[in-house]
């Protein structure tokens, strides 16, 4: 316990304060009614609450995952390291998280190589010997025989394990970049609707440059010149993203400011800053919103389809992505080794598919215009 | 007709120099091609002088911008600059870095390749959405609708290399319907090689497609003329088939139009799972061999397509709609 207090991180500190930060604003929010009864409307049906539960859970595991502590070295005989000279206690550089520390019993157990899920054999075969001395073929048992619920891979970590820990590069990925974008599409966007002229045109000559690069080929030549990494890979993904959600921004803006509220402010003398933060800003939060959750999905498919062909947040990085790549090798062979991609796409549909109905429902009830049904 | 055309295009020079600029700083600053020789040279064991060489071959040893030491028009055109990000314009993509082959006539040999598959999924997953949507907007607000929105959503949520992968297991090794992966550009041949791709291409945007076309339609539904349609005592499927599929046209132009010139720049997981030497497969490779001369060129291809596009779009509507005018 000792340790883990004095030797707390936070890995990505950035990723807290910024979900703090969200957390804040969205409280700020919920003061207002029309925001509420939005909330209640959203929260009405089974499916929606239901996949806002699962999203709040990977939420959970992804922030669990980003914070943790630096265990110290143990020798063999479990007596702790210590710097040869000055005699102080060493750390784990690397870092433990919370996650990993809940997830010990899963990660410690390793096996040899492949094996299928719930197996008591290893699934290859390897030469056996008996008590006699004699040599046969055969399925060697594992060392935890029917605990792999989805076995095991390439090297005999259990799937489980690295799946639940693809959740946080895709959760960072999927929901850390829209936050980080968002306060630059509303800053631009606004601005531009508001004041017009040559504050306009600049901004839309930079977003409209960036959004005609197809989206692929400039994360292509990102990752490529700056190489692979999952923070290349949010700070390119954010740049392309923004673009769309600030033109959007600033079509809103360009009605809202010829609104009669906004005119008044005008008249009373009300500061232009003030003007676009306090009574455009609040107004165009729902198209925020809507987009935040909306594009989510977007990106955890996308980085998949990244990791794939090469560039995408490394092989370091334990990500979906990289185990459908590794999978590629796996169904090549014969019995194929199908649990890896399954526990991929399982995670990732987990994951992805109550991103796309909240994100509806969101838009259904703020946006009156769009609704379906 | 012309002078707007004429103005169009005019806009569009500022946007892909831009594009250029942002390559040349992304290629040429971030990264130099110092670093880019040692990258294809390999990064160990390579001499200064090697690196020099390659860069002369390659024409990187020039000055980034100003070119101090040629008289006037040749400090301008003897730059890094003018020689690999203003040829563009006129086309001229260069030569890889890699293997030296003309950029120009590799992308126009491979083109063909990548429309072979592009074309027919354009084509088919067009009609075969469109025509769903319909159906699904004519049961709307029931229980068909509902269920269709469900399975769109959840056929959304799976990433494409699920769909290749299951799909290439499915259909190629496990039931043997088809080859696994290959191409054959003898004409009866091809097709039972760009099958399956197709197919699957079709399946993975059947849910995004459905439902967005969907959404087309009930906003027209909701329209003026419609309720004058019904109340005019025409029945529901002609309202829908006739009155409001014709109106609903021009939101689906918009949005099909823009990607009619990005057909030929294929598609990069179906052509490189399925072994198809398309323009996709060229960028995979260039990915994998470090060839930043054809990422270069693909990039600046690729917005020159986009903007294309938009002009499209823009000439399309004045021909659909005869509410806009050119000014």
């Amino acid at each position: 316990m000792t340790a883990l207090l004095n030797n707390w991180y936070a890995k990505d500190a950035i990723v807290l304060v910024v979900v703090g930060i969200m957390g804040w604003i969205g409280s700020l929010l919920m003061r207002r009614e029309v925001w509420r009864s939005a909330m209640r409307q959203v929260f009405r049906r089974r499916m929606v609450r239901i996949s806002a539960f699962i999203l709040a859970l990977y939420t959970l595991i992804a922030i669990l995952d980003s914070v943790g502590y630096h265990p110290p070295l143990r020798d063999a005989d479990h007596a702790l390291h210590r710097h040869p000279e000055t005699g102080r206690v060493l750390y784990d550089q690397d870092g433990k998280s919370l996650l990993d520390l809940i997830l010990t019993p899963l990660s410690a157990m390793h096996e040899k190589t492949y094996s299928a899920p719930l197996a008591a054999t290893q699934f290859t075969m390897e030469t056996l010997y008996d008590d006699e001395g004699n040599t046969t073929r055969g399925y060697p048992p594992l060392a935890h025989p029917r605990r792999h619920l989805l076995g095991t891979d390439r090297v005999g970590n259990d799937v489980l394990y690295l799946a639940i820990k693809g959740i946080r590069t895709g959760m960072i990925i999927g929901g850390f970049t829209t936050l980080l974008v968002i306060p630059f599409a509303i800053l631009f966007g606004v601005t531009a609707g508001y004041f017009r002229g040559w504050v306009d045109d600049a901004i839309q000559y930079v977003y409209t440059v960036l959004s005609s690069i197809p989206s692929l080929l400039l994360i292509i030549s990102f990752m490529i010149v700056f190489g692979r990494g999952l923070t290349q890979l949010c700070i390119i993904m954010g740049i392309t993203s923004w673009t769309g959600l600030c033109r959007v921004l600033r079509g809103e803006t360009l009605k809202l400011r010829e609104l009669e509220y906004v005119q008044a402010a005008e008249a009373m003398g009300v500061s232009r800053p003030r003007i676009m933060f306090q009574h455009i800003v609040p107004n165009l939060m729902h198209i925020v919103l809507i987009t935040a959750v909306l594009s989510f999905s977007g990106r955890v498919l996308a980085e998949a389809v990244l990791s794939y062909i090469g560039i995408g947040v490394g092989a370091a990085t334990i990500s979906w992505g990289s185990m459908i790549n590794d999978a590629r090798q796996e169904l090549a062979r014969d019995p194929i080794i199908w649990w890896k991609l399954v526990a991929a796409f399982v995670f990732m549909v987990g994951l992805v598919l109550p991103a796309n109905l909240f994100g509806d429902a969101l838009r259904d009830a703020l946006d009156p215009r769009l609704r379906t049904e | 007709m012309f002078s707007y055309l004429v103005r169009r295009i005019a806009y569009a020079f500022p946007i892909l120099l831009g594009v250029n600029i942002l390559l040349f700083l992304l290629f040429f600053f971030a990264y130099t091609p110092e670093d880019m020789a040692e990258t294809i040279l390999g990064e160990k064991r390579v001499t200064q002088e090697q690196i020099d060489n390659w860069m002369r071959e390659h024409n990187y040893h020039l000055p980034r911008f100003i070119n101090l030491a040629e008289s006037f028009p040749a400090t301008l055109t003897r730059t890094i600059f003018w020689q690999k990000s203003m040829h563009l314009f006129a086309l001229e993509f260069g030569h890889s870095d890699v293997d030296n082959t003309d950029i120009g006539a590799e992308i126009k040999r491979r083109i063909p390749y990548s429309l072979c598959v592009t074309l027919p999924v354009f084509m088919a997953s067009l009609m075969i959405n469109i025509m769903v949507a319909m159906v699904v907007a004519f049961y709307r607000a029931t229980y068909i609708d509902h269920m269709a929105l469900v399975i769109c959503v959840l056929m959304m949520s799976i990433s494409l290399l699920f769909y290749i992968i299951g799909g290439q297991y499915l259909f190629a090794i496990h039931l043997r319907l088809a080859p696994v992966s290959g191409f054959d550009a003898q004409f009866p041949h091809t097709i039972k090689f760009l099958i399956l791709p197709i197919v699957i291409s079709l399946i993975g945007s059947i849910g995004g497609g459905v439902r967005y076309y969907r959404t087309i339609f009930l906003e027209e539904i909701n329209r003026d003329y419609v309720r004058t349609a019904r109340a005019k005592g025409l029945g529901e499927g002609t309202v829908l088939f006739k009155h409001a599929l014709r109106n609903a046209l021009l939101p689906i132009l918009t949005n099909v139009i823009v990607t009619i010139p990005f057909l030929i720049m294929g598609s990069l997981l179906l052509e490189n799972f399925f072994g198809i030497p398309g323009l996709g497969n060229y960028t995979i490779d260039a990915i994998s061999k470090q060839d930043f001369a054809v990422i270069r060129a693909m990039v600046f291809l690729g917005s020159l397509l986009y903007i294309g596009g938009l002009i499209l779009v823009e000439i399309s509507y004045t021909i659909a709609d005869p509410r806009i005018r050119i000014q």
